[in-house]
């Protein structure tokens, strides 16, 4: 781990300020991701800041009826808020089901969505990565990819020394709770206040594998804000993984279903643990919005938001079993809400 | 690069220089000689280095001393005084609930700390209906219990002694 | 046979005498030493899979200030001997893993340490590398012998006549993962070199065999050197013997005389540091007639070395014995790589090899339209099958039908695939284990009596199995005392020597050493003994029995349940009937096979160090993508154990039973997957991946 100075300044302020002045400067929430990647020497910064006493840890109501999140708020106690159990529990479950309870403790709602790829080439600084040395390849592709991208990635089998090539996954439960509850982030920058909805925080690789999300240097993410949306009361969070539990997502779905009948009056469906973002799956929610509520008609729109998926081979078998494992568990989620709401 | 730091740690105040890359784990087991907190992985991914940490269970492998200035520490060694055990502690003595040890101050530390959260209505991935307070059945000590892995494999008996002790609250 | 002593305080349900310490975490393990202003190392490992190296630049790491030395091939000691390749560290430039150890820096606190060898900068002539195991690998060669020193093939019989003349022929390959012990503490060590004397705190398995290696490699007397372990934060067979890291520890403080030094792997080192189980391709026939009995068996496995230091893991040694045939073939061979040194892993050869077998017997027992408990039973041998001796004692039927009456077998539908509760597909498995009980050559114990009480001291290891605990009842019981006043120390290489804690067979040689210590210290100084008498016993004098086969046998029963929409397997019922001789302390033993059992319930379900064939690493080289198993993936774990005594094995009449709780356990949940889903999975790990495209 090479040396770094730190600063815990006043205020929010100063914070955004520190941090804009110096080019290798980063934030730090929880620290449960980066002080993982100051060890690995994934982040090599000269000056962390601490702003984990600095945002607010309240979770406020606002005006129209829905939630201000502090970004020092701890994943737990986000999860234990009455509030989100009643109206949002696709979020309070999604935090639940991710990493463990004293790391839920430490981790910040700031710092959980902006965490970092669990690619294992990424956190291997001896093989090649375009996301942390841009330029170096990917070593993922062929590699082991059961974690990686099935959506928004090229093609079977992309280049693995092109210097745009990203398969890589975002690993937070909670992001994919959040990009279907339609969450605005608040954002302090260098240039002052702003808002931007959650699901265009994060990005797909595109031509520069090594940005995550939109933010820009010296960008502090302050509050998480959930719109209201009475739907959300009936929704829920399915986390398939390799062990029982503290285990990263292969595939989840985030869902709210709101059944009129036999009719899908509207739904907000997300996946996780198949692309670079969390995935809205704006596709299969068109296909779903007026139709039926069957089985039937949630298998063919989980088919038809995969209908562009790439599997991607690999040393283990490759990760093509996400696609059905997806089709198969977004139609069980969906059945399992249905099932609810006439029970 | 150094800081300065109070820590207070099993009741015990300490005024530090620390390096800044210096974690609560390393400080604790390299600087204070205090080892009751493992190191079984050095990057979240184990629960060894459990503690309770300004009132809840955390794990110090993640933590750089340098953001935990004025924090206050108990570990395993510090959950009850010398010559004496923690309800949870007897629990795990009571049932085997180790072999190599390894693990078991952070499991002790787990147990507490997720004790405190299910009395203050806290829920887990196990709790079925979110909207109630979770009651502690097995399934609830297993889920709160899985961040803390034993390469011994005691949690058949270390999710009963965790309910021993939870009953006895 | 022997006179068994008379159990009284064997077989007590006595808490572990070292628990205090261990639940308020004061019990010190290695790298916790206490010393005077330690020093810490940080190894640097290579980055290719094969070459030589061109060049090291020490430079920025010597220039930081707080670094006290780097060790490199150019400057490290000459080892006295390089004949273990796997410890002649920093000896020269020739990679031959990656990841193997090419420098350590040694520097003031741990963060410079780490940052010292982020600095040094290590150039390569990168040769191609071969690391990739195969079934039809061109490399494949026929080992002298499998570990420890079994026949690497054994041919009974004709078997192609006995399979041409079978009824049913089962015919299929099946694989074990590639997968890391990963003992919760890591390998650590601290060491101090005064100049002429080592001082080692090592996590170890045996501080005699720690500290006989590091002498002959670095040219040491046995008197030079004091290897030191009260505590071991697990082994399962990795800390069995010593790996670079004791050999980098102690190159260490013999270059910084007088300052101690720690140095513990990073979990990430240890899966190309610390030895692992070799993958396994087992194929394997079983012809039966269709009646059940088996008339011919074979089994043919293919599995990994290193290029630098052969391990054959003995895989196809326990269908040697395991069941009657009237031909039978087993097999290894291996192919020498590029990759990490394997090593012992929890029942090497009995954990893997029976995983093929036992559901190839699942198999062949849907075939036949019988039962798979009266399958085995059908199959059961008199006789050792392989040695032709009779048993010691051998209650495999006994442990099947226990098993069945208390796990609820009875009435069970054989049939696949046809049992559903709400989202679950439900089904249930059995395997059979086995374990050789085994008792080491050379161990000795010391009784002195000191203040009224009686003080053994051995030089075992107490894992986390009960040592502690329970070599002071067998002291008691050998001494015919309270054992209360008895005190057993344990660890270090200032009690006499002990054979390391492995093969299950700890137990068995310290207790019938202290046994023999007993018997001749009564003999001596008789029942009023004066403070300081003193007395030593050695296990080559207790009685030996070379006339029986000695097994300990279990029977293993697994509900699974398989989620049928998307493949997840849980495991909510795990059950085991063991037969093991006495059971000296049930308390400690029960946490030991159900330990074994629910590692066999990771092995069948998790673990996968997923190798990386195109860079010659393991891939998902952590705990958080190398998945063991959790608390919420453990249901009720049930240990029972028939009434044994065995009077051939040893005086305690007590069998090994570290190991035999993993074998057989992953075969059983295999099996059970089958009957719950109708997919059979013959490759390990059972994930949902490989059941999903069968499921309705
Ligand atoms: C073993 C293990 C298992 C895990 N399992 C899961 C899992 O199953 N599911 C899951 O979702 N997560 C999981 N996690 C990840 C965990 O949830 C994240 O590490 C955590 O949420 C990050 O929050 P933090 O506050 O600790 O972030 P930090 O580590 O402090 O920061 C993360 C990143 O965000 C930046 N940052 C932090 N705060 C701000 C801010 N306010 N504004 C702008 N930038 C900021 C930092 O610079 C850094 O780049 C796991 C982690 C571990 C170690
Ligand atoms: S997938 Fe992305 S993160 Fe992983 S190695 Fe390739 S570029 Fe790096
Ligand atoms: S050492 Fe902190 S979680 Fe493993
Ligand atoms: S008791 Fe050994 S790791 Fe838990």
């Amino acid at each position: 781990m090479k040396p770094f100075a730190f600063a815990r300044p006043g205020s929010v302020a100063e914070a955004v300020r520190e941090v804009s002045a110096e080019p290798n400067a980063v934030f730090l929430g929880g620290g449960t991701n980066l002080v993982d990647h100051l060890k690995l020497g994934v982040a090599r910064p000269d000056l962390v800041v601490d702003v984990r006493t600095l945002t607010s840890r309240e979770t406020t109501d606002t005006a129209d009826g829905g939630l201000l999140v502090g970004a020092a708020v701890s994943n737990s106690e986000l999860a234990a808020d009455r509030r989100v159990r009643e109206h949002y529990p696709v979020l309070a479950q999604a935090l639940l089901a991710g990493a463990n309870g004293q790391l839920r403790n430490l981790a910040t709602v700031g710092g959980n969505p902006l965490q970092r790829t669990r690619c294992v080439y990424f956190q291997d600084v001896t093989t090649a990565c375009n996301k942390r040395e841009p330029g170096s390849g990917c070593a993922a592709v062929g590699g082991y990819t059961r974690y990686h991208a099935v959506l928004g990635v090229p093609a079977a089998l992309p280049d693995a020394t092109a210097a745009d090539t990203c398969i890589a996954t975002h690993p937070s439960d909670m992001a994919v709770a959040l990009a279907a509850l339609d969450a605005v982030v608040h954002v302090l920058g260098p240039q002052g206040a702003r808002t931007l909805p959650f699901r265009e925080l994060h990005r797909l690789p595109g031509d520069d594998p090594s940005r995550d999300t939109v933010l820009g240097h010296g960008d502090l993410v302050t509050a998480i804000e959930l719109p209201p949306l009475p739907m959300a009361a009936r929704s829920t969070y399915r986390k398939v993984r390799d062990r029982a539990s503290y285990a990263f997502a292969l595939v989840s779905v985030a869902a709210a279903l709101d059944v009129d009948g036999d009719t899908v009056r509207d739904v907000r469906l997300a996946l996780g643990g198949v692309a670079h973002v969390p995935w809205r799956a704006t596709r299969a929610e068109e296909v779903l919005r007026g139709g039926p509520a069957t089985e039937h008609a949630f298998r063919a729109a989980a088919e038809a938001e995969l209908a562009a998926a790439q599997p991607q081979p690999g040393v283990d078998g490759g990760n093509g079993f996400k696609i059905p494992l997806l089709t198969r568990t977004i139609t069980a989620t969906l059945r399992d809400l249905t099932e609810g709401a006439t029970s | 690069m150094d800081a300065d730091i109070r820590l207070t740690v099993d009741g015990e105040l300490h005024e530090l220089t620390v390096d800044t890359r210096t974690t609560l784990l390393d400080l604790l087991r390299e600087r204070l000689g205090n080892t009751s907190p493992k190191k079984g992985c050095d990057h979240g991914q184990c629960g060894a280095c459990t503690v309770i940490l300004d009132g809840e269970r955390a794990l110090l492998c993640l933590a750089l001393a340098v953001a935990h200035d004025g924090a206050e520490i108990t570990t395993a060694n510090g959950l009850a005084p010398e010559g004496e055990l923690h309800p949870v502690q007897q629990a795990f003595l009571d049932h085997d609930a180790f072999q190599c040890g390894y693990c078991t101050p952070g499991q002790v530390c787990s147990a507490v700390g997720l004790l405190s959260e299910v009395d203050r209505g806290w829920p887990s991935h196990a709790t079925a209906d979110l909207t109630s307070d979770p009651e502690l059945s097995d399934a609830e000590v297993s889920e709160r219990m899985s961040g803390n892995l034993c390469r011994c494999a005691a949690y058949a008996t270390i999710t009963p002694a965790v309910q021993q002790a939870g009953g006895a609250r | 046979m022997t006179d068994l002593l008379e159990p009284r305080a064997m077989g007590r349900d006595l808490v572990r005498r070292d628990g205090v310490q261990k639940v308020r975490g004061t019990a010190t393990y290695a790298y916790e030493t206490p010393v005077e202003s330690p020093a810490f190392c940080h190894p640097v490992q290579a980055t290719v899979a094969r070459g030589r190296i061109t060049g090291i630049d020490t430079e920025a790491a010597e220039a930081l200030d707080g670094v006290l030395a780097v060790l490199t091939s150019e400057n490290a000691e000459r080892l006295a001997s390089t004949d273990d390749a796997e410890l002649a560290v920093l000896q020269s430039p020739d990679v031959a893993f990656r990841g193997q150890v090419v420098g350590v820096v040694v520097a003031e606190t741990s963060e410079l340490a780490r940052q010292g060898a982020d600095l040094v900068v290590v150039t390569y002539a990168e040769q191609e590398h071969d690391s990739a195991l195969t079934v039809d690998h061109p490399g494949l060669y026929a080992p002298e012998k499998v570990n420890p020193s079994y026949d690497t093939d054994v041919v009974q019989g004709d078997v192609d006549a006995e399979l041409a003349a079978s009824a049913v022929v089962v015919s299929h390959t099946y694989a074990t993962a590639m997968v890391h012990n990963n003992p919760l503490e890591p390998h650590a060590s601290t060491a101090l070199w005064d100049g002429s004397s080592l001082t080692l705190w090592d996590s170890t398995q045996g501080v005699h065999p720690d500290r006989k290696a590091v002498c002959t490699v670095f040219g040491l007397e046995e008197e030079q050197v004091r290897v030191v372990c009260p505590y071991v934060g697990g082994g399962f067979g990795s800390k069995g013997t010593p790996h670079a890291n004791v050999v980098l520890v102690t190159m260490a403080a013999r270059a910084l005389p007088g300052r101690p030094v720690k140095l513990a792997l990073t979990r990430q080192q240890m899966f190309s540091l610390a030895g692992y189980r070799t993958p396994t391709i087992q194929r394997m026939q079983l012809g039966a007639d269709r009646d059940g009995r088996i008339r011919a068996l074979t089994l043919d496995v293919v599995e990994q070395t290193s290029r630098i230091k052969e391990f054959a893991e003995q895989t196809g040694v326990p269908a040697r014995m395991m069941y009657t045939a009237n031909a039978r073939r087993t097999t290894h061979r291996l192919a020498a790589l590029d990759v990490p040194v394997p090593s012992w892993f929890r029942a090497p050869g009995e954990c893997p090899g029976m995983f093929g077998p036992e559901v190839a017997m699942d198999e062949l027992a849907h075939e036949l339209g019988i039962d798979p408990i009266e399958l085995r039973v059908r199959n059961d041998p008199e006789r050792d099958p392989e040695t032709g001796q009779p048993w010691s004692s051998r209650h495999l039927v006994e442990c099947l039908r226990e098993g069945a009456e208390r796990f609820g077998w009875a009435g069970r539908d054989p049939r696949p695939g046809v049992r559903r509760e709400g989202r679950w597909l439900v089904g249930t498995g059995v395997a059979s284990s086995v374990y050789p009980t085994m008792r080491q050559a050379q161990s000795t114990a010391d009784v002195r009596f000191e203040d009224g009480r009686y003080v053994v001291e051995i030089g075992a290891a107490d894992l986390g199995t009960g040592a502690w605990t329970v070599l002071p009842q067998i002291a008691a019981d050998a001494l015919g005392v309270d054992v209360d006043d008895v005190e057993v120390r344990i660890g270090d290489t200032r009690y006499p020597i002990a054979s390391v804690a492995g093969g299950s067979s700890g137990t068995n040689t310290w207790g019938s050493a202290i046994a023999v210590a007993a018997r001749e210290f009564r003999g001596k100084f008789g029942t009023d003994p004066r403070d300081g008498d003193e007395a030593s016993g050695q296990v080559d004098q207790a009685d030996t029995d070379d006339e029986h086969a000695t097994y300990a046998f279990g029977a293993q029963f697994v509900e699974a349940r398989v989620d049928v929409d998307t493949g997840e397997v849980r495991v909510p019922r795990l059950l085991g009937v063991f037969a093991c001789g006495r059971i000296l302390n049930p308390r400690t033993a029960r946490s030991q096979f159900i330990g074994g059992m629910t590692m066999g319930l990771s092995m069948a379900l998790h673990e996968n160090s997923v190798w990386d064939p195109r860079i010659g690493q393991v891939a998902n080289h952590d705990l958080a993508e190398y998945h063991v198993t959790v608390n919420a993936d453990v249901g009720d774990v049930q240990a029972h154990w028939l009434d044994e005594e065995d009077p051939y094995v040893n005086v305690m009449g007590a069998k090994g039973i570290g190991e035999i709780g993993i074998v057989g356990t992953a075969a059983a949940v295999s099996n059970a997957v089958w009957h719950a889903t109708g997919v059979r999975v013959r490759e390990l790990p059972v994930t949902l991946d490989r059941l999903l495209t069968a499921l309705p």
